[in-house]
């Protein structure tokens, strides 16, 4: 997913980038009948504002069908394993740390104090997945672990002077 | 190019304000530069500083930089909008006293009492400092934005008060009688009334809930035994916050739409779909505010859609109203470029392209990933440092320059090294979170340090050219002037 929200906004900003630098480039040439442009310009955007509609009906559809926040979901799949997490300034209270992989691991996270960002990373440079932890609310964050290994925990809201502290470890082993 | 009818009085006091409110802005502007530049150093690991002062940087950077945007923005505002209402010179320098209290209040709250809960103070943190700042450290600090939202609700209502005036209301200064009716549409109505309609509208609902959340924080910090809803505080807190920042844009573009047309001898006129898009934008912006909050899994599921669909609309104005809108006014026109020209036009390239990583963010797939990673300040710096800060250089340059501006080498050097440097700094940051590196984090794990070094450098050479910028502007200042380019 990170792939692909990085490509299509490269993609996207470059094609804007080009748009502009092309009627920059031939701003200061005289001669254009300001009013024949708009017209022809303003006949194109009506097309493009459709066009950018369907893309957005089509966008909203794909992304939406399936409810994308898997805990909370009407269909929610029954979790093989259920982990209660509580986030402290500045410490993870796990009810567990290790699971096998391939199963269904359901994390239902509240917080004791202020609001925290429970974000799972397979390595420090792939986010999994994450919710906010709460005081006075439950997030039920529901991850398939596929691969064994350790399996970062980092804080993704801001709580106060050693937020970049608060880290834990939830431990994949190797499905039996 | 829409004529003007000069209805507030050019007095010498009214250019003295004018003058006070740019100076104050290129000094906060540049000194909030340095402020982030020294987080992204310490990031870095090239200034060795303790993780507490960092996040006290860190809380001076976005609060002052919010602040001073919501202030320069409004100047804009004001120095356009005064050409077609009645505005109070008093009322706009109230605005700006109440807001330098509470600045001092910021300031001694972070400096003094080491508040460091971030701009956003999100409860209950200030009230949880961890023995690392007091009660009165954080009332200070949230007193101060109470301050500062007091100033701006004065100046918003002088604003109201005097469209009311000659307008009659709200909903035909915006325009909205005219988007319902059948006759023609009547021009005479300034693009500069309706988008200042628009900003007031929405950033006094949005002024008057965070006056709300911070009168409510303020209890939970002297009487924590008062408990809030941590979800309802969140959505008060968000929302003000983003009609707050979101609006220092929407004034600031006031700007483009007056300046633009008279160096393209092309009049900038209202039309059905520039109308529809201030109102579809009125509501747009206060209803988007929940792609904040999409990790919040208790928030009501129609809610997180509408932050993810509104996301998305949100951009077509932009893309297609506003920077279209100054494409097809430029283009084959003819136009001589100077500094003020070269800065708005770049500003709206800043805006228009900083706003689809935002949308990219805004779908809840991508934010199960990518929220409040380094996409997040990538995408707003963006349109803040890419977008707001040049559309407020370029308005305030032109409003000091009687005649042409003398471009010189240095202005295009600085003009193009701002650029070029703007966006690599804001690339590293959407780099960053493509690859999962947190947002605000005082201390890197060494695998991130290379996008924090390669962000110090050019947030670097992003404060030197703004140096220069606001020196040239700074020097111009004394020849500012009510009415150019009329």
């Amino acid at each position: 997913m990170q792939n692909l929200a990085w490509a299509l906004s490269l993609i996207l900003m470059a094609v804007v980038a080009a748009v502009f630098l092309w009627v920059v480039k031939g701003a200061s040439r005289p001669g254009g009948d300001g009013g024949a442009i708009a017209r022809t310009a303003f006949q194109w955007r009506d097309r493009l504002f459709w066009l950018v509609i369907a893309a957005g009906a089509a966008i909203s559809f794909a992304t939406l069908r399936e409810w994308p926040i898997a805990g909370h979901a009407a269909t929610a799949a029954k979790p093989d394993v259920v982990i209660r997490a509580t986030g402290h300034q500045f410490r993870w209270q796990l009810e567990r740390d290790t699971v096998r992989a391939g199963q269904l691991v359901e994390f239902e996270l509240t917080s004791a104090d202020v609001n925290h960002g429970f974000a799972i990373y397979k390595d420090k440079n792939t986010l999994v997945a994450q919710t906010q932890a709460m005081p006075g609310y439950v997030n039920k964050l529901q991850v398939r672990f596929t691969e064994p290994g350790d399996y970062e925990v980092l804080c993704l809201e801001y709580c106060g002077i050693a937020h970049h502290n608060m880290r834990a470890v939830i431990k994949v082993r190797a499905g039996s | 190019m829409n004529a003007p009818t000069m209805h507030s009085a050019d007095t010498p006091s009214a250019r003295l304000a004018f003058q006070l409110y740019v100076a104050i802005g290129i000094a906060v502007f540049l000194l909030m530069m340095i402020a982030g530049a020294v987080f992204r150093a310490a990031q870095a690991t090239w200034l060795p500083i303790p993780a507490s002062f960092v996040y006290e940087i860190m809380t001076l950077h976005g609060a002052g930089m919010v602040g001073i945007s919501g202030l320069a923005g409004a100047a804009v505002m004001w120095y356009f909008l005064r050409r077609y209402v009645a505005l109070s010179t008093g009322m706009f320098l109230a605005m700006l006293a109440l807001s330098l209290v509470g600045v001092v209040m910021i300031l001694a709250a972070i400096g003094i009492g080491r508040f460091a809960g971030a701009w956003t103070f999100l409860y209950p943190l200030p009230a949880k400092g961890m023995g690392v700042w007091g009660t009165h450290a954080a009332a200070a600090f949230v007193g101060g934005l109470v301050f500062i939202g007091v100033g701006f609700l004065l100046f918003y209502l002088d604003c109201a008060l005097a469209i009311l005036r000659r307008y009659g209301s709200l909903a035909k200064a915006l325009g909205l009688d005219q988007l319902f009716g059948s006759g023609p549409v009547d021009t005479s109505l300034p693009p500069t009334v309706v988008a200042s309609t628009m900003v007031i509208i929405i950033n006094v609902l949005g002024i008057l809930a965070g006056a709300v959340v911070l009168v409510m924080s303020l209890v939970s910090i002297y009487l924590p035994a008062v408990a809030f809803d941590a979800l309802l505080m969140k959505n008060l807190i968000f929302f003000f916050g983003h009609v707050f920042i979101n609006a220092t844009i929407y004034m600031a573009v006031v700007g483009v739409y007056e300046i633009v047309p008279r160096y393209t001898g092309r009049p900038w006129r209202i039309s059905r779909p520039f109308l529809a898009s201030w109102a579809a934008v009125t509501l747009m912006v206060m209803a988007v505010y929940p792609h904040h909050l999409l990790m919040d899994f208790a928030m009501p599921k129609w809610m997180i859609v509408a932050g993810q669909v509104l996301s998305y609309l949100s951009g077509i104005p932009v893309l297609l109203v506003t920077g279209y809108g100054a494409l097809i006014n430029i283009h084959r026109s003819g136009l001589k470029w100077d500094l003020p020209l070269r800065l708005l036009i770049f500003s709206l390239f800043g805006w228009a392209a900083g706003v689809i990583p935002a949308i990219v963010d805004g779908v809840i797939r991508v934010n199960l990933v990518m929220h409040n990673t380094q996409w997040v300040p990538g995408h707003f710096h963006f349109y803040l440092l890419l977008g707001l800060v040049p559309m407020l250089l370029g308005t305030m340059l032109y409003a000091c320059t009687r005649t042409q501006w003398a471009e010189t080498a240095l202005d295009r050097a600085a003009f193009w090294t701002y650029g070029i440097a703007g966006a690599v700094f804001c690339f590293v940051f959407l780099a960053g979170g493509w690859l999962g590196v947190p947002r605000r984090f005082a201390v890197h794990d060494v695998s991130w340090l290379g996008f924090a070094q390669i962000g110090t450098l050019a947030a670097v050479l992003v404060l030197v050219t703004a140096l220069v910028l606001g020196v040239r502007l700074l020097a111009r200042l004394p020849r500012a002037s009510l009415s150019a380019g009329m």
